[in-house]
């Protein structure tokens, strides 16, 4: 076997690095840890989606998944924690044109942030949001978060976690979601069109990635890297249109995974135009002008 | 590859070939790149990145048919593939 050397001395770039600020590479993500593939299907996902990316922002709360806002190279906001889904709101509300795209933490989005997603997914908030699950608050050093599994090991819950998680596609199809996915950080293809789809599709979306936390998560529950993808691959059901009930995260029975919801009702702001707004009702659509 | 049997349109099939970049000093040691490329056409390299990782390179790049796996799974954007101009026809693939 020849081993040759790859490093030219003219490298091309990455066909991504038209999209992430390459002066902040390497990332501070740790070695192992998943948020930088789901960060690079969702940059892939925002190439291939077509979308004008001068109107596109992507908005992070607090925690390691929250970073991805400081690496995008379009226009972005990292916010307070918990309130990515707020400020968000507040951009597609003053400037119905953009495209929004949270990305954040299961902790940030489902805990302290968790009023804030039940009420954009009631309103259908035009936005995407992509919560990337690593089954902890992975930042401040791998406590318990809604989303740990039943029994699981978290420096919060030493001897195993007391607490049933959150079924994430079901909440966000109980509180009015129109577009519900979840994959893994494995199932990079599904997630990367998944997030396309999204992205296109107008009203709330939400899309949960499983992502692996080595350093936090894993080190606790005894499963490497690895051993985690290899969880993914071996436990992973694929199965589109599955009754968001069933969608419970137990590694034991198997984790179900697909598109869920695909629907259609009219966006918050279609519906406060039709009320309060008419006249710009009118603007938006050119041959009630004419 | 393998074949169980060669397929009767072998001749007729284009096998794509692809040519793997690695920025080795963007990759921080994971793996994943070298566990699932599809071909095994990817190893630990001996040398050091600047960070003290071991970026993989490419062991059998005759095999890489540019699927783009590495590139995906990649948390780093450290690696990725072109696509070669050479293809092979899969008649002539080993078996
Ligand atoms: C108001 C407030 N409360 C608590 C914190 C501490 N804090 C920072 S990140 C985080 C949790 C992050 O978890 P998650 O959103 O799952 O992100 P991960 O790091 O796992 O990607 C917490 C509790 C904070 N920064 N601000
Ligand atoms: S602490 Fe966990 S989630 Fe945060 S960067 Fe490290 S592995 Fe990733
Ligand atoms: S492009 Fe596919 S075949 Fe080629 S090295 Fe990468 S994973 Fe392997
Ligand atoms: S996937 Fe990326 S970071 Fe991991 S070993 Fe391969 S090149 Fe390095
Ligand atoms: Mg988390």
């Amino acid at each position: 076997m020849q081993k040759i050397p790859m490093t030219s001395n003219k490298q091309p770039d990455h066909p991504l690095d038209d999209l992430i600020r390459t002066d902040r590479i390497p990332h501070i993500w740790c070695p192992g840890c998943g948020i930088g593939t789901v960060f690079s299907s969702c940059l892939a996902a925002l190439k291939g989606s077509g979308i004008d990316l001068q109107k596109t922002v992507m908005v992070s709360g607090i925690g390691c998944s929250g970073r991805a806002a400081g690496y995008v190279k379009l226009d972005s906001f990292h916010t307070t924690h918990g309130r990515a889904i707020p400020f968000a709101t507040g951009l597609k509300l003053a400037n119905p044109e953009l495209n929004i795209v949270v990305f954040s933490g299961d902790g940030d989005l489902f805990a302290i942030g968790g009023n804030h997603f039940i009420h954009a997914a009631r309103r259908n908030m035009d936005m995407t949001v992509i919560c990337v699950n690593n089954l902890n608050y992975g930042m401040t050093g791998g406590q318990v978060a809604a989303t740990t599994p039943h029994l699981a090991k978290s420096t919060t819950t030493p001897a195993g976690n007391p607490e049933t998680p959150f079924n994430l596609p079901l909440m966000a199809y109980a509180c009015g979601a129109t577009y519900v996915a979840r994959w893994t950080m494995l199932h990079i293809r599904d997630l990367t069109d998944s997030i396309t789809e999204a992205i296109c599709k107008k009203g709330f979306s939400f899309i949960e990635a499983l992502s692996p936390c080595p350093v936090n998560y894993g080190r606790r529950n005894k499963q490497k890297p690895l051993d985690m993808l290899k969880l993914y691959q071996e436990k992973a059901i694929i199965k589109n249109d599955a009754d968001p009930s069933t969608l419970d995260i137990d590694f034991e029975k198997g984790i179900i995974l697909g598109k869920f919801i695909d629907l259609d009702r009219p966006t918050f702001i279609e519906e406060y135009d039709k009320i309060y707004r008419p006249s710009r009702l009118q603007e938006n659509v050119p041959e009630l002008n004419s | 590859m393998e074949f169980w049997r060669i397929p009767l349109d072998a001749d007729t099939i284009q096998v794509s070939r692809g040519i793997v970049h690695i920025l080795e000093d963007r990759c921080k040691g994971c793996g994943y790149c070298i566990e699932y490329c599809p071909k095994q056409a990817l190893e630990f390299s001996a040398n050091f990145n600047q960070k003290g990782y071991h970026p993989p390179c490419v062991i059998k790049p005759e095999e890489c048919v540019n699927c783009h796996y590495c590139e995906i799974i990649c948390p780093e954007f450290a690696i990725f593939s072109v696509e070669s101009l050479q293809t092979t026809e899969l008649k002539q693939v080993r078996t």
